[in-house]
């Protein structure tokens, strides 16, 4: 039944997932973007920018990723349909894909805030002083000193959302979306073997996490170069 | 640009209500209540005992599997971190698998999976268990308290490894047993520990209960998805459903913040 050939479910699963995986990468990039940013007005933005993103992270982390989900995507398509209405054009039917990935995006740009304002914070003042006393302007100084410093102490915390955002795919499912998990239950529900169809989406799940780990390990030592090993702390 | 305003310490209660904030909250009072007058509201006492049903089970599904998994997590943790390898092993394979494969698949593995699987076997569906094996909420049970378990298993494992190894000399010093070690020292110290980490996973958990819906247990979100089917009304139901996890995880991040400021800080 996993054969690939067409009697066999295999290449719907397979193609479940590498949907599964472009959501994921998308989501995680909007969402690193999202963050960036987000970590950049929270830590030098103007009080009202620093309240609103407070509003922002502490919303979108403390309401579930399933209604949040139905929410801006019925919300998110309908808006820009109105938008496009109003300004003349034609509304455009959003795919599936897109709005997964932008849903998704906003979710993980919240919890990328954290992680990033946290790791901008950790690096030693000094050399943010430095830069300043460089002249650099504050474009150049994101570019060349802040991010690449802060890299080791967010790169933990970014693998855990990764992580996250792979397993966050499933819940697309439930508003339809063609992912490993939706296009499993779709073969158990022809087959009526829905064990079977079930654990092989979890072994390739967890493959693509355990994949996902050596990667991470390979960019952590890279991100930590030429620093001192520190001994495991407990997360 | 400001320098570095946010490493300054956090301002005092007479600091907080600045002017831009006042005119926020006033910009926030108004949003609500432009919606509360020209969105549509007129299905809420239609469904406000539904609503009320769902919201208690929501709490309970949330307070059964964060104790029965919390009570599965002490000894992950404890074979994890102290255990001879074959316990050591299997339960950070469980842990690993769990972590590794998103809720929503293992829910309804368990729930159409072994569900497809029970009625096979006439044993089980002439045994007195059939009722209950029947309905959908023993599932979503088991499978959030083993998400539950497995993701605080890894927390205890590193809680327990977190105790200083004098606390523990000092108890064997004074000649306790294993057992009373256990339960006076070791134990305490490490929940003590975890204990931050656990109204986040414990948050986490509340927002992993809607998925329970998908398997027809009716809980605050299924009542949400009901309204919506039934009156064609799309965003009132779903805006005030994440009000309504906004509150309870106020809640819970307020009740956690008590208890730890119960538990004297400066141990170990």
């Amino acid at each position: 039944m996993l054969a690939i050939s067409p009697p066999g479910w295999g290449a719907n699963l397979l193609r479940g997932l590498a949907n599964s995986i472009q959501i994921a990468v998308g989501a995680f990039g909007l969402g690193l973007a999202i963050g960036i940013a987000g970590a950049w007005g929270k830590l030098y933005g103007s009080p009202i920018v620093r309240d609103l993103m407070e509003v922002y992270t502490t919303v979108v982390r403390a309401v579930p990723e399933l209604v949040l989900i139905l929410l801006l995507y019925y919300a998110g398509t309908d808006l820009i349909n109105r938008a496009l209405d109003g300004l003349g054009y034609a509304p455009v039917d959003i795919s599936g894909l897109v709005a997964g990935i932008g849903v998704l995006g906003i979710v993980q740009g919240a919890y990328a805030t954290e992680v990033i304002r946290g790791a901008i914070l950790a690096i030693p003042q000094g050399q943010i002083e430095a830069a300043r006393a460089y002249g650099m302007p504050p474009g150049k100084m994101l570019r060349r000193i802040t991010l690449p410093a802060m890299l080791p102490f967010a790169i933990p915390g970014l693998a855990n959302l990764w992580l996250i955002a792979t397993k966050d795919t499933a819940l697309l499912a439930v508003v339809g979306f063609n992912e490993l998990t939706q296009e499993t239950r779709q073969a158990g529900a022809t087959t009526k073997a829905y064990f079977t169809f079930f654990v092989a989406a979890g072994v390739l799940y967890l493959l693509l996490t355990l994949f996902s780990n050596v990667i991470i390990g390979r960019i952590e030592r890279w991100a930590r170069r030429g620093m001192p090993p520190i001994a495991e702390t407990g997360r | 640009m400001s320098t570095a305003a946010s490493t300054q310490p956090a301002p005092a209660r007479s600091e907080w209500l600045q002017p831009h904030r006042i005119v926020l909250i006033a910009i926030a009072a108004a949003l609500v209540l432009s919606a509360a007058l020209f969105m549509r509201w007129e299905w809420l006492p239609r469904y406000y005992d539904l609503a009320l049903l769902g919201i208690w089970r929501t709490i309970w599904i949330l307070v059964v599997t964060v104790t029965l998994g919390f009570m599965l997590a002490v000894p992950l943790g404890l074979a994890q971190a102290a255990g001879p390898f074959w316990l050591a092993w299997p339960a950070k394979a469980f842990c690993t698998v769990i972590r590794g494969t998103p809720l929503l698949l293992q829910l309804w593995l368990l729930y159409y999976g072994l569900g497809s699987l029970f009625p096979q076997f006439p044993w089980i569906r002439q045994s007195e268990l059939w009722p209950i094996l029947r309905q959908a909420w023993p599932y979503a049970v088991v499978a959030l308290t083993l998400s539950y378990a497995a993701y605080e298993g890894e927390v205890m494992r590193g809680a327990f490894a977190g105790v200083p190894r004098g606390q523990l000399e000092a108890a064997r010093a004074f000649g306790m047993s294993p057992w009373k070690r256990f339960r006076r020292i070791w134990l305490p110290q490490a929940i003590h520990r975890a204990l931050p980490t656990l109204a986040g996973e414990t948050v986490l958990q509340l927002k992993a209960t809607p998925l329970v819906a998908t398997i027809t247990v009716i809980d605050i979100y299924a009542v949400a998805s009901r309204v919506r089917q039934d009156t064609f009304i799309v965003y009132e139901p779903l805006l005030l459903l994440a009000l309504i996890y906004l509150i309870i995880t106020g809640i819970l991040v307020f009740g956690f913040r008590k208890l730890e400021a119960k538990i004297p800080s400066r141990l170990g």
